[in-house]
């Protein structure tokens, strides 16, 4: 067919369909702007409000012995933080890996489904009742402590690893497990030696998102480290503090000055956790080469 | 046109490659493989003879990959794969129950049609399965050796700790080859080995082949006429049956089949008619 008309005149179809062009753009770029705001909002809030109590003094020294006045820090929570999280991930990502395998290794096995599904309806449950679940199954007979609140950190991110990890898992092409096979490699050979080498990078990455979500729970902890006024490393028994718990108690009371070091507290937990997710990034791109 | 392409010449030792001064490495009787119920390949009875290359050509579907997966048992990672019949290696049954699917592909080897380093650097790719069998010592040696059969140790001996997957298509394809014999296997079935690589790689590989041929045995599947008419000495003709379910044509020695086949069917397959 040959085109005689000017290719500078638009008929009314095509100048409406350009039309409908501009105002959808439009709309989807309003929508990505709308949802951007409350992200930068908590950035931007956090940063301005945490920044006045935040020095050196905060990251070194825990509570002072009045907390009507300025000063004294966190320390107590960040360590408490770490210790819990790094027990947390030493229950939770061993198991959550290997559950990860066992789903793309046998996916025809009969505790597949079941165990997809719980995990699924683990990831959404309430983490308050994962405190209450640890509470009455732990800390009524060994009392609180950081042990404790690092197993129900863990319940938390379990499910999360092995949902991550069988996502990771099953992007390992066929290629290279037939390759193994192909070789006279056997199953566990081939799950230690090709599939998780090639995985690893995305493991890591999915492993360091769920620590950073435990870090960031509240609730959980309320009910099984309790809390602390000062370091502890004590494995168990007496109470543990965390980064949350700290805010959590200090943004509810009464005093400015405590007001000020749950912002400076806020802030920190968020670095930390900013932190960690970079450290996933560049570990994952790392190993992609 | 691939011919024009000027190459080193092969030499060729003289010695007598007709199918019939070999004897079978391995045997297949009346094999029938099935995919949950629908049959892929029927009744195939065919003889792999010993220091020889076998290549299966036929159209699209006519089962020759499956075919060749039945020899080393790789069908058993198919879930639903089903093989009927008798396969022998050196006259004992594959898929005898007694019989280590695992062993059986360390005796048989395969090189795939994409090629599939791991992830890894050029040596682990090649020292892969000697480690996996256990072989600590001598691992540098068994890593030359390999890589110099396959003909790829000039182009890597220099970089053999970078990464495989920064070869080219060719040179991944070596390794490959250099990954399977590396475990000093019997036979090495090749499941189109070409078809991801240029014409210049190609012949690389069909000039290889045939200096492999003085150690391993070699079954290629292969839907290029005249690859199969180049490198091999005896050729199998698949076609598929009215089910669909793939069939011998005709099996002979490569010149004759392309010269005089026996059926009209093979007739038409390798004048371009179907296909």
């Amino acid at each position: 067919m040959i085109q005689t008309t000017s290719l500078l005149v638009r008929p009314r179809a095509v100048r409406s369909r350009l039309a409908v062009d501009r105002v959808v753009t439009g709309l989807v770029v309003l929508s990505a702007v709308v949802a951007l705001v409350p992200l930068l909002l908590i950035v931007g809030v956090t940063v301005v409000r945490g920044l006045p109590a935040m020095n050196l003094e905060f990251l070194t020294e825990t509570f002072n012995f009045s907390r009507r006045t300025a000063g004294g820090g966190y320390l107590h929570g960040l360590i408490g933080s770490l210790y819990m999280g790094a027990l947390a991930a030493l229950m939770a990502i061993p198991i959550g890996i290997a559950a990860g395998v066992f789903l793309t290794e046998f996916p025809r096995s009969r505790l597949a489904g079941p165990l997809r599904f719980f995990s699924d309806v683990m990831t959404g449950v309430p983490s308050v009742f994962v405190g209450l679940f640890v509470y009455t199954l732990l800390v009524s007979r060994i009392g609180f402590g950081t042990f404790v609140g690092a197993v129900s950190l863990a319940i938390i991110m379990l499910p999360i690893v092995v949902r991550a990890s069988e996502e990771i898992l099953r992007l390992v092409p066929g290629d290279l497990k037939r390759a193994s096979y192909a070789l006279g490699a056997r199953q566990w050979q081939t799950v230690l030696r090709v599939v998780l080498p090639t995985a690893a990078p995305g493991l890591v990455t999915g492993s360091v998102l769920a620590i950073a979500r435990a870090l960031g729970e509240t609730a959980p902890l309320v009910l099984t480290a309790l809390a602390a006024q000062t370091v502890v490393l004590d494995f168990q028994g007496g109470g543990q503090t965390a980064l949350p718990l700290l805010i959590f108690r200090e943004a509810r009371g009464a005093f400015a000055a405590g007001q000020e070091r749950a912002w400076a507290g806020a802030l920190e937990l968020m670095l930390l956790v900013l932190v960690l997710s970079v450290i996933a990034r560049y570990v994952g791109r790392r190993f992609h080469g | 046109m691939v011919e024009s392409l000027a190459l080193p010449a092969v030499t060729v030792t003289p010695v007598d490659r007709s199918p019939a001064a070999a004897d079978a490495v391995m045997r297949l009787a009346n094999v029938s493989v099935h995919y949950a119920g629908v049959t892929a390949v029927r009744d195939i009875t065919l003889d792999v003879p010993r220091h020889r290359i076998l290549a299966l050509i036929g159209p699209s579907g006519s089962g020759k990959s499956t075919l060749l997966r039945s020899l080393n048992r790789m069908n058993d990672l198919i879930p639903g794969a089903r093989v009927e019949g008798m396969v022998t290696y050196n006259g004992e049954n594959l898929y005898d129950a007694a019989v280590d699917p695992v062993e059986v592909r360390r005796r048989i080897g395969m090189v795939f049609q994409k090629p599939n380093p791991f992830p890894k650097s050029i040596y682990d790719n090649v020292a892969f399965g000697p480690r996996l069998h256990g072989v600590r010592r001598d691992l540098d040696e068994v890593v030359e050796r390999s890589l110099q059969r396959a003909a790829l140790w000039d182009e890597v001996k220099d970089k053999l700790r970078t990464p495989a997957t920064a070869l080219s298509g060719g040179q991944q394809q070596r390794l490959c080859i250099a990954r399977a014999i590396a475990v000093e296997p019997d036979v090495i079935l090749m499941d189109e080995p070409c078809s991801a690589l240029d014409p210049i790689a190609t012949l690389r590989i069909e000039e290889l082949m045939r200096e492999l041929r003085e150690r391993y045995t070699i079954v290629i599947v292969t839907h290029n006429m005249q690859q199969a008419a180049r490198a091999s000495d005896i050729t199998a003709f698949l076609n598929m049956g009215d089910d669909r379910a793939g069939e011998l044509v005709e099996v002979a020695p490569t010149d004759r089949l392309f010269t005089e086949p026996a059926s009209k069917l093979t007739e038409d397959y390798i004048t371009g008619r179907f296909g």
